[in-house]
């Protein structure tokens, strides 16, 4: 085992556990913070799979920005002090387990299958494709270029969303 | 090489979502369980890169910003229930039911 993969594994183990106990905790303060762990394990993770400039953009965009935005709204609704529990009793444990399962099952048969090997790159291109432009040109030239207007389109639905967001979070406009 | 791992813990991941959204009655903890589940899918992503090319960190960029922007409209919404209901737990919202 390289290390890469141990360091994989470890931080899969990480990101389990924190997002079990982060649908299990019933403080919304305790499982914003259970999530904090899960989405910084899986930056890890993101490196060790060859991917460090998502991985860096997972800690900046959803680390930083994202989870500020659940715990700030947390404390402004003064949710963080715990109170009656908000899971569901044994009935809908019970189902919300079966469900989970189910849909476990089915996503369990995609790493078996994986992609055709007519369409499958050589190993190690996405590392050699890095060596040779860097971390940030590999993930930035296809998004200039092929993926132009995808992106141009997405700073319009952020924008939509600032002004959504105003009208609906002001009292009076 | 680590394929076949990082589609498992995805599956996982995204079922543990399921879960959470199934399981609590809390409109931000669901929220962050729907959070949960995006991020199961940008590891499938990121996995599926390392063979099928640079597309896949170019969709988890699109997702993040797709997750941004929700967060930010949820969040809205969810303070706007709050100034009038005074409660964010799903059960006690119920101007739908008959």
């Amino acid at each position: 085992m390289t290390p890469t993969v141990v360091l994989f594994y470890a931080f899969a183990a990480i990101a389990l556990l924190s997002a079990a106990l982060c649908i299990s905790r019933k403080s919304p303060l305790a499982s914003a913070l259970w999530l904090v762990v899960t989405l910084f394990a899986l930056s890890a993770i993101y490196v060790t799979l060859d991917a460090q400039f998502i991985g860096v953009l997972q800690v900046l965009v959803y680390a930083g920005a994202i989870m500020v935005l659940f715990l700030f709204v947390i404390m402004l609704l003064n949710l963080g002090r715990g109170g009656p529990t908000d899971i569901k009793g044994p009935v809908g444990l019970g189902i919300a387990a079966l469900l989970a399962g189910l849909m476990y099952a089915q996503l369990r048969t995609l790493p078996g299958a994986g992609p055709p090997a007519l369409i499958r790159l050589p190993e190690g291109t996405m590392a050699a494709l890095q060596e040779q432009q860097g971390m940030v040109q590999t993930v930035a030239r296809p998004l200039f270029s092929d993926y132009l207007i995808p992106f141009e389109i997405t700073s319009i639905l952020l924008l939509a969303a600032v002004v959504g967001a105003v009208v609906l979070a002001k009292r009076k406009l | 090489m680590l394929l076949g791992p990082a589609l498992t813990v995805s599956a996982i991941l995204f079922a543990l979502g399921v879960a959470g959204v199934l399981v609590r009655r809390n409109a931000i903890v669901i929220f962050m369980c729907v959070e949960l589940m995006l991020n199961a899918v940008n590891l499938t992503f990121i996995a599926l890169a390392q063979q099928l090319g640079v597309a896949g960190h170019v969709f988890v960029f699109f997702v993040m910003a797709v997750a941004a922007a929700e967060a930010a409209v949820g969040l809205a919404i969810i303070l706007a229930i709050y100034r009038h209901q005074e409660t964010v737990n799903l059960q006690d919202i119920h101007l739908l039911k008959g």
